[in-house]
């Protein structure tokens, strides 16, 4: 790797985190904006045009509080807490492909940041991490009502990690490859991993919003019977990490989720596309940055349907969760499991 | 460059290793044995061996230790364990069950001599996750299944553990 492709793996690094957070800040604002159309309400729209600037008021009074750590807390680990949370959070993001290659000056760059052959497992790893960042916080507060969060948010996260574990065990058979680089080039054009993958699809939504913590999955902080749950003690920007970790992570499970089942940047009659331009070079070029501007709208698309969710559905109760999750979800990626081997039998029986 | 890496590694994970055993606090404790994972997982990517490092870090990281930090918050909420000592008898009894893992160690590993690589013969490839489930799925077949039988076996005790009996009231 010369200087050239390191300065540029550099550059697109802290271009795709800025991004990252530029999406989650804004998630607060579009989140308060869709509860107030399903609510018929207006919603924020005092601070600048249409409230835009609402995040960056928030922000600001986020920082300005007063710090608050409860006496009998333990402090190193009541400070790593909301640390862990956002670290981990904008780990996952790295393997995600934006999008295809672009040619530059005759030089291929691809936007990814790094590619690994086990890229499936490393977000799998991460997000299996991502209880930590709660838990801790949750435990260092010393409260009953904050134990008790982080307690129901470390049994749910391993509860829904196995049936995740197991409906991304069907995309791997159809892919033969951990690599996200590959799983989203075999789904060129309208080739998508959805139309083979219905149910796998539905298992690994349902464990993505127990994952992230959102309703009808937030136990962990549900207000109205554990007051905040896990941050019932934060305050100021700690509070602020804890609630951007959890808008990270909803942008980073959006975008798994459209690259393993929708094709990432992938989009009909992108090859139609590719052809009509004379110049390889600028036909490419175009067909990966509208791929981008796709697979954006995809992630957006996502993240807007967890947050229609969110002020749809009621929460369920704990027991009912556990249920959801051992009884239902998993014997059915099982299943989904056993289907997408006799599937792939049958084809190589047939074809 | 790697071999500096790798005294660092080493180091990092001996001093992480030996926090476990010396933080006071059960919290501190299994927090020091993450980051012990963390760094064996490095070495697993310094020798190559990618898959090995993501599964140890889904595993032990990922899984067991979350379950090891959720009993231990069950057990204390941090109030009692501190401040507590243990008794002479146990004392002497760790030191010598110690030093005798410790004879077992030495005497086990003094005879051990070091093959030099072959650079003809060695395959850099040999972790990656496809030599991997090549030799699991063809060399190591029986094996293989008879751990995954293992598993079951575990676990459908488990669950027998778990399962309410007939009569009994849990709420």
């Amino acid at each position: 790797m010369d200087s050239v492709d390191l300065i540029y793996k550099a550059i697109y690094i802290l271009v795709i985190f800025g991004i990252t957070l530029l999406i989650a800040t804004y998630s607060t604002y579009f989140e308060r904006k869709i509860a107030a159309f399903i609510q018929d309400r207006v919603g924020p729209n005092r601070a600048g045009p249409m409230g835009l600037l609402q995040p960056l008021a928030d922000a600001g009074k986020l920082f300005f509080k007063e710090e608050f750590i409860p006496g009998k807390a333990n402090k190193v680990l009541f400070i790593l807490g909301p640390g862990i949370a956002m670290l981990v959070a904008s780990m996952s993001s790295a393997v995600i492909p934006f999008g295809d290659m672009l040619i530059v000056g005759g030089r291929e760059v691809y936007l990814q940041a790094i590619e690994v052959n086990i890229g499936v497992l490393y977000i799998f790893g991460v997000v299996s991490l991502g209880v930590y960042g709660l838990m801790i916080g949750g435990w260092a507060s010393n409260n009953k009502f904050s134990l008790l969060g982080a307690i129901r948010a470390a049994s749910q996260n391993i509860s829904y990690e196995l049936a995740m574990g197991l409906s991304l065990i069907a995309v791997l058979m159809l892919s033969g490859s951990l690599s996200l680089r590959v799983i989203a080039e075999q789904q060129a054009g309208f080739n998508w991993n959805i139309w083979y993958q219905p149910l796998g699809f539905l298992i690994f939504l349902v464990c993505a919003f127990a994952e992230t913590n959102r309703t009808p999955f937030d136990l962990p902080e549900s207000e109205a019977e554990l007051i905040g749950g896990y941050h019932t003690e934060y305050s100021s920007m700690k509070l602020g990490m804890y609630l951007f970790a959890e808008y990270i992570n909803i942008f980073v499970v959006s975008a798994v989720m459209s690259t393993l089942y929708f094709g990432a940047y992938n989009f009909p009659f992108m090859e139609n596309l590719r052809n009509a331009f004379s110049d390889p070079v600028l036909g490419n070029n175009v067909v990966t940055l509208v791929g981008v501007a796709v697979m954006f709208a995809k992630i957006f698309a996502f993240i807007f349907f967890f947050m229609w969710v969110r002020w749809t559905l009621p929460r369920f109760r704990y027991d009912q969760l556990m249920k959801l999750g051992w009884n239902i979800l998993i014997p059915l990626a099982i299943l989904n499991i056993l289907l997408t081997g006799g599937g792939i039998l049958l084809k190589d029986y047939l074809f | 460059m790697t071999d500096s890496l790798f005294f660092f590694l080493a180091s990092l994970t001996l001093l992480c290793a030996l926090m476990v055993v010396i933080s006071k606090n059960p919290v501190y404790s299994v927090i020091f044995l993450i980051l012990t994972f963390f760094t064996i997982s490095a070495h697993y990517i310094l020798l190559n061996a990618q898959f090995l490092a993501a599964v140890n870090i889904i595993v032990y990281a990922g899984a067991i230790m979350v379950l090891f930090l959720f009993v231990l918050m069950f057990i204390n909420s941090g109030k009692n364990a501190q401040g507590k000592t243990k008794g002479v008898l146990s004392k002497v009894a760790g030191a010598i069950a110690g030093g005798l893992l410790f004879l077992v160690l030495i005497a086990a590993l003094k005879d051990v001599q070091l093959e030099a690589v072959n650079p003809d013969t060695y395959d850099s490839q040999v972790g990656m996750v496809k030599n991997l489930g090549q030799v699991l799925f063809t060399k190591y077949m029986l094996p293989f299944q008879l751990v995954a039988v293992l598993f079951l076996v575990a676990m459908v005790g488990a669950v027998m553990i778990g399962k309410r009996e007939a009569g009994e009231q849990n709420f």
